[in-house]
């Protein structure tokens, strides 16, 4: 009995692993029609809204994240942000985040542009390789599982790899 | 040494029953859930690994079969890249860490201690600790398998592909741990297999008297002791540079990509060896049991074991020809290479000597050993022309290496292994295996084995590489992979008529005697199966051949305690008796601490904390282990060894 | 597709013959080895012998001390031919000559042709042409993990290891295509990772290279002209380059001659109209895993970037 009852549950531990280890080549269908209206602030009116923890398509994934990982190195976003220490542009690895930390407003960062010098890459990057900088950007800071965190690089170091960073809960500063 | 006792008494047949019961008692395993779990007789502990091995080698079989059927016709869809590199990754690391070493292993410690004539093994809780490390390596690797982080990036893992930027996900530190796991399993043993060998063997037994399966385990067990320490500092670093961000396989930070091949080939050449040499020694046990005459060349035998396990450490870059080298310093490892024929060459000449002079019964076993010589002796000739630097720049890492290791490791190991099994079956289970069904495995084993491999030559050397998932129509490499997947169909069936065999066998064979085969080792001078504590009395050896020396006058031991677990134990040339020494009682701390460090290995895939934290059941459970037992007498030296008059009846 | 040989046993070249002539060596001495040797355990087992055994040891000795050492005499031959063809392929490397340099990408091959002139300089990928009868010198770098280059009809294979550099020489004494593979397991993809050697007589060899030296030429049509709007504003120019235009991205494969290759995604469709907009529109489809994205174009942007793409020759 207890035989059967141990491989009933190894048989459902295949749920728990599943997504930092999938490997999703195609788009996601659902993340091309997200971030449509986002918002940059957070102040309304009134009550807060209830804020809904919604994850970005490749937060816990893996191969995700070393792909923004690439992409942040073959898009030059090291040109302005460093190695996430920021330098032209802000810092990406600290807790200040001027036009917000959910998803989909990171998204739309990297979509839309910002003032100041951030490029809109929109036009140019599928959304699915935007999500995969989103899911990246978001690394940097540990906003995703530590064990979905990339490794060091195989070049020169200039900071300590991202899965030895400190986590660091995101505050919304705007242009301070 | 020689008291001249005509008829001791305590070897009257009413006294040696008394005390086989004694004995029995003594040295019987723990019955229920939790004596399972206290094992440590040898070989209860043998069989664990043999069966365990097996079944890992089906799991690695089936693999092979999902290979084979993506393979068989070219752009085919039904298996896509990443499965596949998972599944070929599996496949060669269950092959190589979860079957062919521990089943070699296994099989040393079920038969070393009984063909040396000793009780038990030494140091038997590290025997089961080995043994539980064994077991949870292979459940730990295949859970991750289907949690789909199995490891994918080769059995040979390199890096930087399975390094922290193009390693991604937790596969590469899941292989890493494996090896860890296998690793210490593997070091256990050997250190077991060493000092039995060295000390525990019969009065008599002088090192130029140890039966040749013995030797090859000895000479494996210090080649494990040599090698597994190289890929266990392999692994550790790889995980160190995927864990922690240490620069040991980064250029860019003073590392090098080829620091990993030097490590992990360093150890995994001799790794072939270890697979390959028992199974050496077990082709010298079937030839001459089923020649009738003593195996020719017996010096020449161990020498060419002793100087192949040497000159195997010193071959490792052969895998490595094609990484720009310079050419000066490949030389050494192509002649290192080719003169490591001569050993292996040396001992083929010796056995055909031995069929030439002496009287051949074809029974399964011996088919099985002669397969081996027409798979095995192919594979080594290829092996010659890949030592070669530029023609194995043409071969290295297409389908003809895959069928040149297949050739070696299959006709080499598993041919024997086979055979090893038909022929001490009977020993082991106290039943025969049908010989039809054997035969017929057999052929079609061989059948099948040469219609999936060897197309694999011709493959190579037309361009196919290895650990491509498909491959296009207009390379016309279709028709070869066609008959290659239909030979691996035809093994499939083959082993299955094998374990079909073994199962219906184990209810239904014939009842086996002592000795069917009319052998002349020891091992067949007890009971089919033998009893637990493995002979009554010990039996000291004048010769080679035990049991085909009928010395009536041969010296036995007794005054060894039945009512303690008491062994003989003797000194290292020749085996002079030296002092007696109490082995431990059935404990479960062996399986405590195996969960212990288990659950550090594993918990070290993910935080680097956990050989911390891990360090503190570990350290518990090793308390547990050693803490001292009640119940040590101590024992006055005496010796005494008694002339008996040994009639037919009392051969036992 | 011409007919493609990737065989070790059809050499196109010095170096490949001379490993194939070490090859037929080695394949008949172990040919007659292994039948003498199994023909021997034959014999023993057949052998019909008296009661007692009529071979007595000291003759066996011999006879094992005999076979030992005519192993060794063979395997000292063996020895020697091998060291002897390395030396001779090595040695057929000339010191000037043609230098291109390889860099092994996940998954394709990025090609350079040296110059010391920069601008004379060819950026291509997954296709290499060299002039028949000469010796050209291939400089080998990954930019990732390890790969190996190996076209068998010339030349054995070379690993391609980051951080290191490595190098081959490589020589055609017949015309044609001959296609190589990477071989060495480098990930999803491996299996995909092809490229293509054509060797040509000197002329044609030059006049490719003075053609390749050309940028992109200007859009003909307004539809070539929407293409290259597409590619210059679009995600192509993201990783792409192509000479001319402002697209100048760096991490994938150069497309200012990409009507001129034979093949697209390293070897893996043929540089037909309906592959190429098949791997455009969908490259997972063709190739599960590689880097290159949906583009996520509309059907007649595509069609006007594939009207554009057919001008780069």
């Amino acid at each position: 009995m207890t035989r059967w009852l141990a491989l009933l549950l190894v048989a459902m531990l295949p749920l728990a692993a599943c997504e930092r280890e999938s490997r999703r080549y195609r788009e996601l269908p659902a993340a091309s029609s997200r971030a449509s209206s986002t918002r940059v602030s957070d102040l309304v009116p009134g009550q807060p809204a209830s804020s809904d923890l919604v994850l970005s398509p490749y937060q816990e994934n893996a191969y995700g994240i070393a792909e923004g990982k690439r992409l942040y190195s073959a898009f030059n976003c090291n040109g302005c942000h460093a190695m996430g220490g920021g330098g032209i542009g802000p810092a990406l690895m600290d807790s200040k985040w001027i036009y917000g930390s959910t998803p989909d407003q990171i998204y739309s960062t990297i979509s839309q542009g910002r003032p100041d010098g951030m490029p809109s890459f929109g036009p140019r990057v599928p959304s699915q390789q935007i999500w995969q900088l989103v899911a990246y950007v978001q690394s940097l800071s540990v906003q995703v599982p530590r064990d979905a965190e990339s490794g060091r690089n195989d070049d020169m170091n200039a900071r300590q790899p991202e899965l030895r960073l400190d986590r660091l809960p995101p505050r919304n500063t705007g242009h301070r | 040494m020689t008291e001249g006792i005509a008829d001791d008494p305590r070897l009257e047949p009413s006294a040696l029953a008394r005390e086989a019961r004694e004995l029995a008692n003594t040295w019987s395993e723990p019955r229920g859930f939790v004596g399972w779990f206290s094992c440590v007789d040898h070989k209860t502990v043998g069989v664990r690994f043999i069966v365990t091995a097996f079944g890992f080698f089906i799991l690695a079989g089936l693999l092979a079969a999902a290979m084979r059927l993506q393979l068989a016709r070219p752009d085919n869809t039904l298996i896509g890249p990443d499965l596949y590199n998972q599944i070929f990754t599996m496949h060669g690391t269950t092959m190589m860490f979860l079957f062919a070493v521990p089943v070699v292993l296994g099989f040393g410690i079920y038969f070393v201690p009984l063909m040396i004539g000793s009780r038990a093994i030494a140091f038997p809780r590290l025997l089961a600790f080995a043994y539980w490390m064994f077991l949870f390596s292979g459940i730990f690797l295949y859970v991750m398998f289907f949690l789909n982080i199995g490891p994918d990036r080769g059995w040979f893992s390199y890096v930087p592909l399975a390094g922290p930027e193009y390693g991604i996900g937790k596969r590469a530190d899941v292989w890493a741990q494996l090896v860890s796991f296998t690793e210490t399993s593997g070091l256990a043993v050997s250190v077991c297999l060493i000092v039995t060998i060295f000390k525990l063997r019969a009065p008599g037994m002088s090192l130029n008297r140890i039966p040749l399966f013995v030797w090859a385990e000895l000479v494996t067990a210090f080649m494990v002791a040599c090698s597994m320490p190289s890929i266990m500092v392999a692994s550790g670093t790889l995980i160190l540079d995927r864990l922690v961000g240490t620069h040991f396989y980064n250029h860019a930070e003073g590392g090098d990509a080829l620091l990993w091949q030097h490590l992990f080939w360093f150890f995994a050449h001799p790794e072939v060896y270890i697979i390959f040499l028992p199974a050496q020694g077990i082709v010298s046990m079937i030839i001459a049991t089923f020649t009738g005459r003593p195996v020719f060349g017996y010096i020449a035998l161990v020498l060419s074991l002793v100087a192949t396990a040497f000159i195997g450490f010193g071959v490792w870059v052969h895998h490595m020809f094609t990484t720009g080298l310079p050419q000066f310093g490949t030389s050494f490892f192509t002649a290192a290479s080719i003169m490591i024929v001569v050993p292996s060459g040396v001992q083929i000449f010796c056995w055909i000597a031995t069929l030439w002079s002496g009287r051949v019964r074809f029974a399964t076993p011996l088919l099985y050993a002669l397969g081996f010589f027409v798979v095995f002796i192919m594979g080594g000739l290829t092996g010659v022309m890949l030592a070669a630097v530029p023609l194995d720049a043409q071969v290295h890492d297409t389908f003809f290496v895959v069928a040149h290791f297949h050739y070696v490791l299959i006709g080499g190991s598993l041919f024997p292994l086979l055979g090893g099994i038909h022929y001490w079956f009977p020993k082991m289970t106290g039943r025969m295996l049908s010989e039809r069904m054997g035969k017929t495995a057999f052929w079609l084993l061989l059948i099948g084995f040469n219609a999936t491999f060897f197309p694999q030559h011709i493959l190579g050397l037309m361009g196919m590489p290895r650990r491509v998932y498909t491959y296009p129509v207009e390379m016309q490499w279709g028709a070869l992979n066609l008959l290659s997947s239909a030979g691996a169909l035809t093994m499939f069936v083959a082993l299955s008529i094998y374990l079909a065999n073994v199962a219906i066998s184990l209810r239904r064979g014939a009842v086996a005697a002592d000795n069917p085969w009319g052998a002349s080792t020891l091992e067949w001078a007890t009971s089919s199966p033998p009893p637990p504590y493995n002979f009554v009395p010990a039996p000291t050896v004048g010769g080679r051949d035990p049991l085909w020396e009928t010395r009536a006058d041969l010296p036995v031991v007794v005054g060894l305690a039945a009512d303690t677990r008491e062994v003989l134990v003797t000194r290292l040339m020749d085996a002079e008796p030296d002092h007696r020494k109490e082995f431990p009682e059935p404990t479960v701390w062996p399986f405590l601490t195996a969960v212990a460090v288990g659950g550090l290995y594993i918990g070290s895939i993910f935080t680097p904390w956990a050989v911390v934290w891990g360090a503190v059941p570990c350290t518990i459970a090793l308390i547990g282990w050693a803490w001292p037992r009640k119940g040590n007498r101590p024992r006055s030296l005496e010796r005494q060894i008694a002339h008996r008059h040994r009639t037919a009846a009392e051969h036992a | 597709m011409p007919a493609i040989i990737q065989s070790a046993l059809h050499p196109a070249g010095p170096q490949a013959a001379s490993i194939s002539h070490l090859w037929w060596l080695m394949f008949w001495t172990c040919s007659v080895v292994y039948v003498v040797v199994i023909g021997a355990l034959l014999v023993a087992i057949r052998r019909r012998r008296d009661e007692g055994g009529s071979t007595d040891e000291r003759s066996l000795t011999r006879s094992v001390a005999a076979a030992t050492g005519v192993t060794v005499v063979i395997l000292f031959g063996l020895l020697f031919a091998s060291v002897a063809t390395g030396r001779a392929v090595a040695s057929l490397g000339s010191a000037e000559g043609l230098v291109i340099d390889v860099t092994g990408n996940q998954w394709w091959w990025d090609v350079t042709y040296e110059n010391p002139t920069p601008s004379l300089q060819v950026k291509t990928a997954n296709e290499l042409h060299i002039p028949v009868g000469r010796q050209v010198r291939i400089q080998l770098k990954s930019n990732d993990v390890i790969h190996s280059f190996w076209v068998p009809n010339l030349h054995g294979k070379m690993d391609l290891i980051p951080g290191r550099q490595t190098a081959i020489w490589l020589q055609a004494d017949t015309p044609g295509v001959y296609r190589g593979q990477c071989a060495e397991y480098c990930g999803l993809q491996h299996a995909n990772m092809a490229l293509t050697v054509i060797a040509e007589a000197s002329d044609d060899f030059e006049r490719w290279l003075v053609a390749q030296r050309q940028p992109a030429p200007p859009p003909a049509s307004p539809e070539q002209q929407r293409g290259l709007e597409v590619v210059e504003r679009g995600p192509c120019a993201m990783c792409h380059t192509v000479v001319g235009t402002s697209a100048g991205g760096r991490t994938a494969p150069d497309l200012t001659h990409i009507a001129t290759r034979s093949t697209i995604a390293a070897g893996t469709a043929p540089n037909t109209r309906g592959y190429l907009a098949g791997w455009i529109t969908d490259p997972q489809h063709m190739k599960p895993g590689a880097k290159m994205p949906s583009t996520g174009l509309s059907a007649d942007e595509l069609q006007a970037v594939l009207a554009y793409l057919e001008t780069l020759k």
